[in-house]
């Protein structure tokens, strides 16, 4: 590599451990707002419901989608072994464990994530942060941390709306369509998935909620004050909310296993 | 009430200030003039503490501005009151509750007494039937009329004006004009207003500082200032399009230019 290649490359780094910087210490930021900002829960319930009701159907509707392909594509496998009857257990280790939370993380990521951005990038370059910031009333409280809890607290509702939906399609297929006995996807499903496979499943959802909310309410309130600006923030909300949730997730899978 | 000395500020290599000194006096309307670019509402900035001097200090109240903590400093922020060149109006609230909005957060009122107060800054600004539009709804001199009565609704000491008469027809410029000096002479508000607009400000203004290429160029009254004999004092008054400040950006030889072909 040429001497300016491995200096762009020195830089290129550089730069994205300073943005890991900036996100955590933003991160600090809002943590010591979230206190403040639930003693106002009227103005968090309006942010989840922005986040998660407003998300709500596309979240059903993809969470069908992706247990009726399960449904389709277990059976498919499970009919090679003979063992068709153990398609809702395969579902809903799946669904809960991994396609729920990841999948429910990165739809949340580009239909709230960038909605969250984009309206905290278009309130700054119109001055409302400043004005706010002016009339002494600290933006972080009020606007982004209220956003945060938000999507922190709708991720895993939706999560748990896209299993259930999601189960019920995998049932569709293997029970209405394969001709699995209705009685056995059921009783199998109960007695295979554990309290555990809910917890692991609960535990990604926060978090990818939190990283998912964080990425959006930090690039929404670092934008810069343009109408491009804040279209690059907005895509950069999706790019690093995806990227981290399926870094998130391999750690988070690593470390229950 | 507000003393900025040797200020010094700048973004990257670009100085805006290289030794600033001015002072605004209680109970006046002082003017901040100047050409566009020669940072009005960077000083803006540097006074309400949204950006620290390089070099100087900025004294608000006596207080040493860019050394104060944050809730010193929101302390501080509470005795002065903005508008904005665009209202800066929160655009998810109705006018009655971004006129309210201050009062909410910063005073525990019984929701009889700030709906008096709010109605009654409304009033102040003639908008009192326009409580419940949403700023989606408002003319832009509505927007700044209703920005007005959410700056003054905490009773402040010092209010500041950025840019108030841009993209104003005369009707509302002349609403905004009378409101500011009716702020000044009946509730005794010491204002900031930040402006090119030299007849407006003339008809206002008590003191008038000209702002040039990062410094104080001329002050005094704004007949003093159209009196003064100083090129760039004429060039900005009388609206010269060329004088000290160049109507071109620096730029090489235009013929030069021209026959060397390569990139603009």
């Amino acid at each position: 590599m040429s001497g300016a290649g491995v200096a762009a490359a020195d830089g290129a780094a550089l730069a994205a451990i300073r943005r890991v910087g900036a996100i955590g210490l933003f991160f600090g930021r809002i943590l010591a707002q979230c206190l403040p900002a639930l003693t106002r829960p009227r103005v968090v319930i309006h942010q989840i419901y922005n986040a998660g009701a407003r998300s709500l159907i596309i979240i059903m509707l993809c969470g069908l989608f992706v247990g009726m392909v399960l449904g389709l594509q277990g059976h498919d496998l499970l009919a090679r072994f003979g063992s068709e009857d153990a398609l809702g257990v395969a579902a809903a280790l799946s669904l809960l464990k991994e396609l729920g939370p990841v999948v429910g993380a990165l739809l949340f990521a580009g239909r709230a994530g960038t909605s969250l951005t984009s309206e905290i990038g278009l309130m700054k370059a119109t001055d409302q942060l400043t004005a706010m910031e002016i009339m002494a009333v600290d933006p972080l409280r009020l606007v982004v941390a209220p956003r945060f809890l938000g999507a922190l607290i709708a991720l895993p509702l939706l999560v748990a709306i896209f299993n259930i939906v999601g189960l019920f399609g995998a049932q569709l297929v293997g029970v209405q369509l394969m001709g699995i006995d209705s009685g056995a996807f059921w009783s199998q499903t109960q007695a295979a998935v554990e309290l555990d496979d809910v917890y692991e499943g609960v535990i990604k959802s926060v978090v990818f909620g939190a990283a998912c909310g964080l990425i959006a309410v930090y690039e929404g309130y670092h934008a810069a004050p343009t109408a491009e600006g804040v279209g690059l923030a907005t895509t950069r909300t999706v790019v690093t909310s995806s990227v981290l949730t399926l870094l998130l997730d391999y750690v988070l899978t690593a470390a229950f296993l | 009430m507000v003393d900025v000395r040797g200020v010094h500020y700048g973004f990257g290599r670009r100085e805006i200030f290289s030794g600033l000194d001015l002072q605004v006096r209680r109970g006046r309307i002082t003017a901040f003039m100047g050409p566009s670019g020669t940072g009005k509402t960077t000083l803006l900035r540097l006074i309400t503490g949204q950006a620290a001097p390089h070099e100087g200090t900025v004294r608000v109240f006596g207080e040493d501005v860019p050394k104060l903590p944050q809730r010193e400093l929101f302390a501080l922020r509470r005795r002065m009151g903005m508008l904005f060149q665009n209202g800066a109006l929160l655009t998810d609230l109705s006018v009655f509750e971004n006129v309210a909005f201050p009062l909410r957060e910063h005073a525990r009122l019984p929701e009889s007494l700030l709906r008096h107060i709010v109605l009654s800054k409304l009033h102040a600004v003639g908008l009192r039937g326009a409580a419940n539009l949403m700023p989606g709804e408002l003319s832009g001199g509505m927007a700044r009329r209703v920005a007005l009565a959410r700056a003054i609704v905490m009773d402040p000491e010092i209010l500041i004006y950025d840019e108030p008469f841009v993209g104003l027809d005369p009707i509302s410029m002349g609403m905004i004009v009378r409101l500011i000096r009716q702020m000044n002479e009946v509730l005794g508000i010491t204002s900031i207003v930040v402006s090119h607009d030299v007849e407006e400000l003339g008809a206002i203004a008590h003191d008038s500082y000209l702002l040039s290429q990062g410094k104080v160029v001329a002050s005094g009254t704004p007949a003093e200032l159209r009196a003064s004999h100083l090129e760039v004092v004429r060039q900005f008054m009388e609206g010269i399009a060329d004088g000290p400040v160049p109507f071109h950006y620096p730029a090489p030889d235009y013929f030069g230019q021209l026959l060397d072909g390569g990139s603009p």
